[in-house]
């Protein structure tokens, strides 16, 4: 049962990455995988900042400015210097991976028992350890015969506590005169620029905020793992966008704020689903082929489903099927 | 035969030009040289053929590119070097295609909400705050289509005679010095289009606004403005104001344009004649 608490940990973890992927892929329609190298880069920069024993906080704030550094990179090659958005990403991503190397100096940090945001949320509720030390009664809590560690369901409820946080703050973003000229941006260029909105330095700003919260996602992963790997961000551009379609499903894509709440839980369903094919036998291995199978499937079968009702329909026109124009 | 003038041009290009594709099989000479004063409150109909360069004055006038040679002056700014957004605090547009002047997967009322900052800076404000949707709700129901009772619908689901209604409630929103209508009928059914060249004079009338109308109707030319220029190649060719625009029918616009395609026969004619004579 402790799998299921770590699963919903993962998919919170992940809503962040989403959320990145969401404000990218669906606002402005910007293919862009810097992910990859910017959440190992918020990450591995969060891991070498706490093992050098500086304040948690303080590191996690610089794998969020980490993240949105790499996509100020990514959108700055795009808007000024006119290369194809998905290149942009690759060539950042590329040279994150050095960059990644020289942040940690080896492929691999641990932080070992330096404190974390995490442990920060443990003493919180807990106590200082050193007051209180943990024992075998106090370390459990009892929900209705299941006992679950407390250390767990703390740091679920921290980091759920912050994505919801950050998920209000980005749906109040998207509402003000700022964000709305964004998703503007990402809806019709032409319009908004006949309206006075420098759209490139929209698209730089949109990349740099979507990064920023895919390198905090990085910064949370190392510090509820313990260590920070160089190639712990591959694959996850994919599972993120997954993520996102998952959540579209499951909420629609009628309203924003629906949106940013589906793309929260479809991380979660999304790790859920992955923890119990995991745990029914697939091989890990085979997980990231998997899930690109997953998300060709979702990207395919919309238009595939709206294909095959026009050919039965052709014949005999539902009436009101067609959208009003006049 | 130019008037004296004692006013200040609200819109002032000087020898515009601007080659596109240049030095290549494609090379298009869109403007070659076009000069054009239009005074403050005057509504200009720009006429002319596929190509003939009425759309490309236009454009460059928005800023959809820069000239190569030559000048633009906007309520006495230089704007030449000016990018389009930084020109919308000056100019409201409405786009022949309705889809190019709302963002469809945003509601009436946000689109209206982004229009109402044209050209000022964007802070972190609700975009749509309870007065800023009441005077949206009012300005809407002033349209007489309904669509203040649909504020929060996707604009994509409107109709493009709708949409091309609120582009230019939106162009108008805040007052712009100089209001571009690219063929903005030219894309909807002939009762639409009235309705929308019906708002379009009303607008321009009660807010004595500056405009520039691009358009291939000669009905459109005749009933609308107050001086029509015609283009051909890249040039302005015509130039009719005051009493002699009044008196102008849609005969005479045709009448014209046979005229300056004849000219053309000509000229091709005689240049072949004097390279016979003398080559």
């Amino acid at each position: 049962m402790n799998a299921l608490i770590g699963a919903y940990t993962q998919g919170c973890m992940l809503a962040l990455f989403a959320l990145g992927i969401y404000i990218t892929f669906r606002i402005f329609n910007f293919p862009d995988i810097t992910g990859e190298g910017s959440y190992v880069f918020g990450g591995a920069i969060t891991a070498v900042l706490i093992v050098a024993g500086y304040n948690p906080i303080l590191a996690t704030l610089a794998g969020f400015t980490a993240g949105m550094a790499s996509g100020f990179c990514t959108g700055l090659l795009h808007v000024k210097f006119g290369i194809n958005s998905l290149i942009s990403g690759i060539l950042v991503m590329t040279a994150l991976y050095s960059i990644n190397l020289d942040t940690m100096g080896k492929s691999n940090v641990s932080m070992g028992d330096n404190a974390t945001l995490l442990t920060y949320a443990e003493r919180a509720v807990m106590g200082d350890p050193a007051v209180t030390p943990r024992t075998r009664e106090n370390d459990f809590v009892d929900v209705l015969g299941w006992r679950p560690k407390k250390n767990d369901l703390i740091h679920l409820a921290a980091i759920f506590a912050l994505v919801a946080a950050l998920t209000a703050v980005t749906y109040w973003f998207f509402r003000t005169n700022m964000g709305t000229a964004m998703r503007a941006t990402g809806d019709n260029d032409q319009m908004i620029r006949a309206l006075g909105v420098n759209t490139g330095n929209m698209i730089i700003f949109g990349t740099a905020l979507s990064n920023g919260f895919i390198g905090l996602s990085g910064s949370l992963f190392v510090q509820h793992s313990g260590f920070a790997d160089v190639q712990m961000g591959m694959g996850m551009v994919v599972s993120g966008l997954a993520s996102v379609i998952v959540g579209e499903a499951l909420v629609g894509s009628r309203s924003l704020g629906l949106t940013l709440v589906g793309a929260i839980m479809g991380s979660v369903l999304y790790k859920l689903v992955v923890s119990l094919v995991l745990s029914m036998g697939m091989p890990p291995n085979d997980l990231k082929l998997v899930s690109a199978v997953f998300v060709f499937t979702a990207l395919v079968l919309p238009g595939f489903i709206t294909k095959w009702r026009r050919g039965r329909t052709a014949s005999a026109p539902t009436p009101g099927a067609a959208p009003a124009r006049a | 035969m130019k008037a004296i003038q004692n006013w200040q041009p609200m819109l002032k290009v000087r020898n515009a030009r601007k080659t596109f594709n240049p030095h290549t099989p494609n090379e298009v000479r869109a403007l070659q040289g076009v000069n054009l004063e239009l005074g403050p409150g005057k509504f200009l109909i720009v006429l002319g053929g596929n190509g003939s360069g009425k759309s490309t004055t236009l454009n460059a006038v928005a800023g959809s590119f820069f000239v190569d040679d030559g000048s633009i002056h906007i309520d006495g700014k230089d704007v030449t070097r000016w990018r389009e957004d930084q020109r919308a605090s000056l100019i409201g547009r409405v786009f022949q295609n309705p889809f190019s002047g709302t963002a469809p997967n945003m509601s009436i009322a946000e689109n209206v909400a982004l229009a109402a900052l044209r050209g000022q800076p964007r802070g972190f404000g609700f975009a749509l705050n309870r007065t800023m949707r009441e005077e949206i709700r009012a300005r809407v129901r002033g349209l007489n289509m309904g669509l203040e009772d649909r504020l929060d619908n996707m604009i994509g689901s409107l109709s493009g005679g709708q949409r091309q209604a609120l582009t230019l409630l939106m162009a108008t929103w805040v007052k712009p010095k100089l209001l571009l209508l690219d063929e903005h009928t030219a894309a909807l059914d002939p009762k639409t289009a009235d309705k929308v060249i019906h708002l379009t004079e009303q607008v321009i009338s009660q807010g004595k606004l500056t405009a520039l109308m691009v358009t291939h109707s000669m009905q459109q030319a005749v009933n609308l403005g107050d001086r029509i220029i015609m283009m051909h190649k890249g040039n302005i060719v015509r130039d009719f104001q005051g009493a002699e625009k009044r008196r102008l029918r849609v005969e005479d616009l045709l009448d014209q344009f046979e005229d300056i395609r004849r000219m053309e026969q000509l000229d091709e004619s005689a240049s072949e004649m004097l390279q016979e004579t003398y080559i």
